[in-house]
């Protein structure tokens, strides 16, 4: 079945066993993201310690309601940025931003993305790029709120 | 072209679930029907395709389609401007095709047809109307603080934001029918609701969520009571069934020619000349007025008042053909067609455990629109399941975010029914169900 490619066992098994899920305290800032075309909604938080090119992601929690492959990205976002350090997850950020616009066209480094070398077969399927970028587009929006935040805070 | 036959189908129907079979409905044979329809025989990865997305757009028979040929090889121009030959004709066929589209819908005078490019440039049209100040202005179309427009929570965006935009502008206060649990407009507060103050009540025919056909005669007599104007959205009404304006006693009617076989970027406003006649321009440019001065203009009278620049001449044209097609198989014989499609499909999907479907669970009193929701799964991977097994529908909150809303689900599955839509159809998405279910358990 062609569909195997955009249903990966282990987008599945994000989906039905989410990692990470809901929203928790601390956080220094969060982001609300929506996708107006089908309505669903996500919100993710983020948690940061240590300063300058130590900044660490302490935790990244999130809530929202949308298809499976927008919730198995969150999950898979949750692994692949939770405890490391701000320019890791950039760097993640960038190579999943990469794959998914990628039109199919992109081989993904798997050492740095993990499992979210699973999406690979959601970048043949346009109408769904948006689904799984969703939350992580959040992360992306609520950690710069939240350095720019810090960077304000201190003289 | 398709013949009107009547007796008894011969696509295997079985009357179900107390739907009587009146042998002397108007009926026509869906198959030659399809077979004007050339994208029909269409595969998608191996699979036939299985079209149920005519809420969103129709597929278009073959006529409208050589139509659009035969006017862009033999007679295009410009419209009401060139004196040549084919000026001429291009402009007989244009305002040919608005006189087919008023007798269509009982229109008094092909002069009460504006063509727009869509339903949502209609209703634009019309609001836009209502936000002008100035003694010159008809009181009917002055609207300010104290002011109120209704709507209802059934409504497209289309039939909402614009009035929003409209209130925000002005003052006035945006009012609307809520919706009952069976999905019908909930018109209990209707003398409240609509009052003394109300300047324009504008609200859909048939809902394009639920598939709810909406009552009128007794809004249309509340609104005229108390001198408030009633537009129709009826962009997922005109295309399934016979509509007459007249009988209908409204005072606007917006449609789409997309929807009903005709070609994307053509729509209409259907007003009371009296009405046209009264309202203030919309778009300025070529073709709208009488006089330009650099000190001031004056203004074409309807509908040419409201066509400014280049219209969309071949998109007419074939609006004209889709109106024949759609009159040589009759009104009628598509309404009933869709009805026993439609009745198949509520008592197919009813069927099919933790299935909900929103809106009116009988055949009755709505149209071949159903939308639904599949327990734990969510209306995007419903699609793209469907979608392998080459069925086509409309997922997400289908423009009516706050229809979704109101029965507490961010977005909907949606299968929506035309002259084409076949019993088999149904069974394939019935089936496509089922993998979906494979799929996510």
């Amino acid at each position: 079945m062609q569909l195997d490619s955009l249903y990966q066992e282990i987008i599945l098994d994000h989906y039905k066993h989410p990692h990470g899920r809901g929203l928790r305290d601390p956080f220094e800032a969060e982001a609300h993201h929506v996708n107006p075309t089908c309505g669903d909604e996500m919100t993710v938080r983020v948690h940061l310690s240590g300063e300058g090119d130590d900044v660490r992601v302490e935790d990244v929690s999130y809530d929202g309601m949308g298809c499976s492959i927008s919730q198995a990205s969150a999950s898979v976002l949750h692994d692949l940025v939770a405890g490391h350090t701000l320019t890791d997850a950039f760097a993640r950020h960038e190579a999943f931003n990469e794959l998914l616009t990628g039109r199919g066209q992109v081989e993904p480094d798997e050492d740095l993305l993990e499992d979210a070398v699973a999406f690979a077969g959601v970048a043949r399927y346009p109408a769904r790029v948006k689904c799984a970028l969703l939350s992580w587009m959040a992360f992306k929006d609520a950690a710069a709120r939240a350095t720019a935040a810090s960077a304000g805070g201190t003289p | 072209m398709t013949e009107v036959t009547s007796g008894p189908r011969t696509s295997g129907w079985q009357p179900r679930s107390g739907m009587p079979q009146y042998a002397d409905r108007p009926r026509f044979d869906v198959e030659k029907v399809r077979a004007d329809f050339p994208i029909l025989s269409r595969e998608i990865d191996g699979h036939p395709l299985v079209y149920l997305d005519s809420a969103n757009t129709s597929q278009k028979p073959r006529p409208v389609l050589d139509t659009l040929t035969s006017f862009y090889e033999g007679h295009n121009a410009n419209v009401a401007r060139a004196v040549h030959t084919l000026g001429t004709e291009a402009t007989e066929a244009y305002e040919g095709a608005r006189a087919k589209i008023a007798r269509f819908v009982g229109a008094n005078a092909p002069g009460e047809i504006v063509f727009t490019k869509n339903s949502s440039e209609a209703m634009n049209l019309v609001a836009y109307s209502f936000g002008h100040q100035g003694a010159d202005v008809d009181p009917r179309f002055r609207l300010g603080p104290g002011d109120e427009v209704v709507i209802s929570e059934m409504e497209h965006h289309s039939n909402i934001v614009p009035w929003q935009l409209l209130c925000q502008r002005t003052g006035a206060t945006l009012r609307w029918f809520g919706i009952t649990d069976e999905g019908r407009l909930d018109t209990s507060a209707l003398d409240e609701l609509v009052n003394e103050r109300t300047k324009i009540v504008s609200y859909v025919l048939q809902s394009n969520i639920l598939g709810t056909i909406n009552p009128t005669s007794a809004i249309v007599a509340r609104a005229h009571e108390v001198g408030a104007l009633v537009m129709l959205d009826a962009s997922q009404a005109v295309p399934h069934g016979p509509v007459d304006v007249v009988d209908l006693g409204v005072d606007f009617l917006a449609f789409t020619g997309h929807k009903m076989c005709g070609p994307t970027g053509i729509g209409v406003l259907w007003g009371r000349a009296e009405l046209l006649d009264a309202m203030p321009p919309f778009l300025g440019g070529g073709e709208m007025i009488e006089t330009v001065r650099m000190e001031g203009s004056t203004f074409a009278p309807a509908p040419a008042r409201f066509e400014a620049g280049t219209p969309p001449i071949a998109q007419a044209v074939g609006l004209g053909a889709a109106v024949d097609y759609l009159t040589s198989l009759g009104m009628d014989a598509v309404r009933w067609h869709e009805k026993e499609i439609t009745a198949y499909a509520l008592d197919a999907l009813t069927e099919i455990p933790g299935l909900t479907i929103f809106g009116p669970a009988v055949p009755v009193g709505r149209g071949g629109t159903i939308s639904f929701a599949l327990d734990g799964v969510h209306p995007h991977d419903v699609g793209q399941v469907l979608d392998a097994e080459g069925v086509a529908v409309r997922v997400g909150h289908g423009c009516a975010r706050p229809t979704c809303a109101r029965f507490g689900v961010p977005a909907v599955t949606r299968a929506s029914f035309y002259l084409y839509t076949t019993t088999e159809e149904i069974d394939a998405l019935v089936r496509g169900i089922g993998s979906v279910r494979k799929l996510f358990g």
